[in-house]
């Protein structure tokens, strides 16, 4: 371009970038801030129900899940990406998957599983294919199936030795109250018990638009109405065990769950369907892990058969 | 259709930034030089018909183009031609661009005289000849839009006012300042072009001074209804506009006229209103000034083919050095490579912003948050598309109706990834369009 008569200064070189020009706020860290955020209660809960253990497995959790992402982007070279704090959010839910007494290097074990195996080996942030926290938990329940149902308790406010639903499966008739039950004064892992706790965290999460509250409410909803079906005691159920933290936290993962509304549904009832299943007729006393994870492999699917409709219609081939 | 009817698409709240909308118009005096490029519409480029040296005076045809589907070019200054050189717009478009010397006498054409209007054939020509093209977007030529295929068919008018983009108040303004024109305006397109009965006047409802005004001004004219919409961008785009208004649907490879109707920007029908009470084509421009890197924001009455530089000198110069240039709002805007490009007809602001608000954040990888996918007006999902682009998967792009994607902006804005979605979407039209020319 010719441009004659440039007496006047004028500006070469000004910056070319594609719109928009201006950008939410939000970024991944703001998002997996809120997530910890919406947790914080509930890890103070558990420290006061199950003493400072707590503190201490939570604490290990995360330095271990952000130290083994920091090593693994080392190795590999690629772009370290633990301040994105996605890591830390899943030191936290592994940590709430433990009971109180667990040995400390076992739950190493558990984040090496998580971040390393489930995350990183399938690409990071976004690719897993299963909730990194979910398969830690699984992980170390398939291998450590003692020490992951050691129920007993010292130094906090619960004294139990066993879980609601698991004295309910072996006929026990001193059952915890609905209000013992909402409060978390029962046995359990850390993070499952105070249902108090874990709702305050799910109603932050919706009202930051974090997460839509499609998959807790439509999960929840289809275990009480199966167990109403099915002459279990509803109340007792989405009360007991870790529906709570796993609907809210777990089952709402973005990346292992789907992107739409109507996937959202779809998978939350399948998650219920398969947790009341494995609770009533399994021979597991909970069955919210395996829901999860089952679901979770397939979301893809999920995806796919529940694309949005565009604006305009589909059109006819 | 009653207007209780809540029609909404999806969308995102954005702030607003709309510093300007108490600053009254200045008209700022014409430059030593213009620039008149030979595109400034969507169509056949014009061809200059003035040779260097001629004399020119404000109001004069520069440049023209028989083919219909194009919109001439007049000289907003009186002067002398000084060159006719080549010019690459900021889309990548080689064209020329007349150059006129200003005399700073600004002595009008005698060729100017309100034009002769019986009919609509009349009108049409009357509205070619005004230069007219959609001023708030993509500067299509007014006359082509008004040209029915099936006047029968069309009506309903609806006017965009909802001026949705930050930052740009040049349409309140319009408001504010030429109302009634508006108003003239389309009595005039009702009277002239198709069977139109109602009359919708879009405008966001963080504009309530406009929605008052408009209301009175519309008093005793039940077919026109002054409809408010949440503000919520992108309520200003034209199938959403049409969708929010009407209900109607504006499908793939349509056009409004084809569910019977005509949207037209409250700008350009002012416009219309005034050039066939005088006779002045479109040779200037209101545009709002504003950003961080400018000394006073300001909305401005400008001649056409005035360089940004001296736009921005009468609003003070620059308070810090510039690093980006917007033609139009943050949303949609272009940015433009250096100060010295003229201001062409669709042009409705310029905004300068410095070092703060040009740092690109880096992207980092999708975390499936589903963010884009609720934020798109038309319910596209842009993560998906971003996915499949990255695999260059043509039939999936496809079944994703990547092509639908009117680049508004709200996936890009939402993503706490900060990923480009609308540079993807772009770039996966671009690759599904070479693919099927192969
Ligand atoms: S996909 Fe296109 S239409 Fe949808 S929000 Fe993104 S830019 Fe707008
Ligand atoms: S908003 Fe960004 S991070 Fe979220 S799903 Fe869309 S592309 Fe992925």
């Amino acid at each position: 371009m010719s441009q004659v008569s440039q007496s006047d200064q004028t500006r070469q070189h000004l910056v070319v970038m594609p719109s928009p020009h201006i950008k939410d706020r939000a970024t991944t860290s703001s998002v997996m801030l809120d997530v910890l955020i919406a947790l914080a209660p509930t890890i103070i809960a558990s420290a006061f129900l199950f003493g400072p253990r707590t503190l201490l497995l939570t604490a290990v959790c995360v330095a271990c899940c952000a130290g083994f992402e920091y090593l693994f982007c080392m190795v590999t070279k690629r772009e370290n990406t633990i301040r994105d704090l996605s890591a830390c959010v899943t030191g936290v839910i592994l940590a709430m998957n433990l009971p109180v007494s667990f040995p400390i290097w076992m739950a190493v074990i558990g984040c090496f599983a998580a971040i390393v195996i489930t995350k990183e080996l399938f690409g990071g942030i976004g690719q897993n294919f299963a909730n990194p926290a979910l398969v830690g938990r699984i992980v170390l329940f398939v291998s450590f199936a003692k020490y992951m149902t050691d129920w007993n308790t010292s130094g906090g406010l619960v004294v139990a030795s066993a879980t609601p639903l698991g004295m309910l499966a072996s006929g026990s008739t001193e059952l915890p109250s609905y209000l013992q039950l909402f409060l978390g004064l029962k046995g359990g892992v850390l993070g499952e018990t105070c249902i108090l706790t874990l709702l305050i965290g799910g109603i932050y999460l919706v009202w930051r638009k974090v997460i839509t509250p499609t998959i807790p409410l439509v999960y929840i909803g289809t275990v009480f109405v199966l167990c109403f079906l099915l002459g279990a005691d509803p109340l007792y159920h989405i009360l007991s065990g870790g529906l709570f933290l796993g609907a809210i936290f777990m089952a709402t993962d973005y990346t292992t769950s789907p992107v739409t509304e109507k996937g959202k549904a779809i998978f939350a009832v399948g998650c219920g369907l398969i947790t009341v299943i494995i609770r009533l007729y399994g021979s597991y006393a909970e069955g919210v892990s395996f829901a999860i994870l089952l679901m979770n492999i397939i979301t893809p699917h999920i995806d796919n058969l529940t694309r949005q409709v565009p604006f305009g219609g589909v059109q006819k081939k | 259709m009653s207007k209780d009817v809540i029609r909404s698409l999806k969308g995102v709240a954005v702030r607003h930034y709309k510093n300007t909308e108490d600053y009254v118009t200045e008209t700022m005096p014409e430059p030593d030089r213009v620039y008149l490029p030979c595109v400034q519409h969507m169509g056949a480029p014009c061809t200059p018909v003035v040779k260097v040296g001629d004399l020119v005076k404000v109001g004069q045809l520069v440049a023209d183009c028989e083919k219909p589907f194009s919109s001439p070019i007049y000289s907003s200054v009186s002067g002398k031609v000084a060159a006719i050189e080549d010019f690459i717009n900021p889309q990548g478009i080689r064209t020329q661009s007349v150059v006129i010397e200003a005399d700073h006498q600004q002595e009008l054409s005698e060729t100017i005289a309100p034009p002769e209007v019986t009919d609509t054939a009349s009108f049409l020509k009357a509205v070619r000849s005004s230069g007219l093209v959609g001023l708030g977007g993509a500067g299509f030529p007014t006359h082509i839009k008004l040209s029915l295929r099936d006047p029968a068919k069309v009506d309903t008018l609806v006017i965009n006012i909802a001026e949705c983009e930050p930052y740009i108040t040049s349409d309140y303004r319009n408001v504010m300042e030429d109302g009634p024109d508006i108003i003239e305006g389309i009595d005039l397109v009702r009277k002239y072009v198709g069977k139109i009965e109602n009359v919708y006047i879009g405008v966001e409802d963080n504009k309530p001074k406009a929605i008052q005004r408009l209301q009175v001004l519309t008093q005793g004219k039940p077919y026109i209804k002054v409809f408010p919409m949440r503000s919520q961008y992108p309520k200003g785009a034209e199938k959403v506009l049409i969708y929010e208004t009407t209900g109607r649907v504006v499908g793939d490879g349509m056009i409004p006229a084809d569910v019977g109707v005509i949207v037209m920007n409250g700008t350009s029908i002012a416009f219309l209103a005034q050039y066939i009470r005088t006779g002045i084509p479109l040779i200037s421009k209101r545009i709002t000034v504003d950003g961080s890197a400018v000394t006073t924001p300001k909305n401005i009455q400008v001649p056409l083919g005035t360089r940004f530089v001296d736009i921005i000198q009468f609003c003070g110069g620059y308070k810090q050095e510039p690093k980006k240039m917007l033609m139009g709002g943050p949303m949609m805007g272009i940015t433009i490579f250096n100060d010295n490009y003229p201001l062409i007809k669709n042009n409705n602001a310029l905004l300068c912003f410095g070092e703060a608000e040009t740092k690109a954040i880096p992207e980092s990888a999708c975390i499936r948050c589903g963010r884009c996918v609720r934020a798109c007006p038309f319910q596209l999902m842009p993560a998906a598309i971003d996915k499949a682009y990255r695999a260059r998967d043509a039939e999936k792009l496809k079944a994703l109706y990547v092509g639908r994607c009117m680049e508004c902006g709200c996936c890009s804005y939402v993503c706490p990834a900060k990923r480009n979605l609308v540079l993807t979407n772009r770039l996966a039209k671009g690759f599904l369009r070479e693919i099927s020319s192969k």
